[in-house]
């Protein structure tokens, strides 16, 4: 379970930094809140993990809440884009 | 019986891992919006079922089970949403790459240029499709 948690931690590492690149270069807010979107289910996904191979329930609240939040932020901007246009 | 449990439970959370960077790949390499939000709702919603089962049969509180099955569901609720939303508001905003689309059943039909049923089997040269969509009552 050790050797299946550094997997998953490397490999949430290299889908979080290729999101943060794909924030950073945009080019329009669409794609950044694509990537921001993509950001947050890793999180999810990593404190999932961190639940599953300790076996400790402590984070869960926040896996609810990340969760919420994601759908929550992205319904938010993409209101905003429609309204004010995407550049 | 544990062990059964930890290496099912190992192989989803790897699986869904590996969604997770496929989709980061995708969202490095791909040329446009709509072909990136394809790659990024991949582990947005199979990749995180995946986790979340394979968390939920190795938690031994059942409280822990359940929320995380919890999410799980949440997130096939409104995943969906979050994405028709940014699609439509994209395209509303003018911002997708529309030259690549084969098929474009939405324009004209934003600015009221045309009707749906004439957009309806439409590509985007003019052309008609040869098999066009039947007409809803």
């Amino acid at each position: 379970m050790t050797t299946v948690a550094l997997v998953c931690y490397i490999g949430l590492a290299v889908a979080s930094v290729a999101a943060l690149v794909r924030l950073c270069l945009g080019p329009t807010v669409p794609d950044r809140i694509v990537a921001l979107d993509n950001l947050l289910y890793v999180v999810v996904i990593g404190i999932a993990v961190a639940a599953a191979t300790t076996g400790s329930g402590a984070f869960l609240g926040v896996l609810v809440a990340v969760s919420l939040l994601a759908f929550v932020g992205t319904a938010t901007v993409a209101r905003f884009i429609e309204r004010r246009g995407g550049e | 019986m544990q062990a059964v449990l930890d290496v099912v439970s190992s192989a989803l959370l790897l699986g869904g891992v590996a969604l997770a960077v496929v989709a980061g790949v995708g969202l490095l390499r791909f040329p446009d919006l709509f072909s990136r939000m394809h790659a990024a709702t991949k582990p947005a919603t199979l990749g995180l079922l995946m986790v979340c089962l394979g968390a939920a049969l190795v938690m031994d509180d059942g409280a822990h089970s359940s929320k995380l099955l919890l999410v799980a569901a949440f997130q096939f609720l409104t995943a969906p949403v979050a994405a028709h939303m940014i699609g439509r508001a994209a395209y509303r905003a003018g911002t997708g790459d529309l030259d690549a689309l084969v098929v474009d059943d939405l324009r004209g039909v934003s600015d009221g240029s045309a009707t749906p049923q004439a957009v309806r089997g439409t590509r985007t040269d003019g052309t008609a499709m040869e098999d066009p969509a039947p007409e809803v009552p």
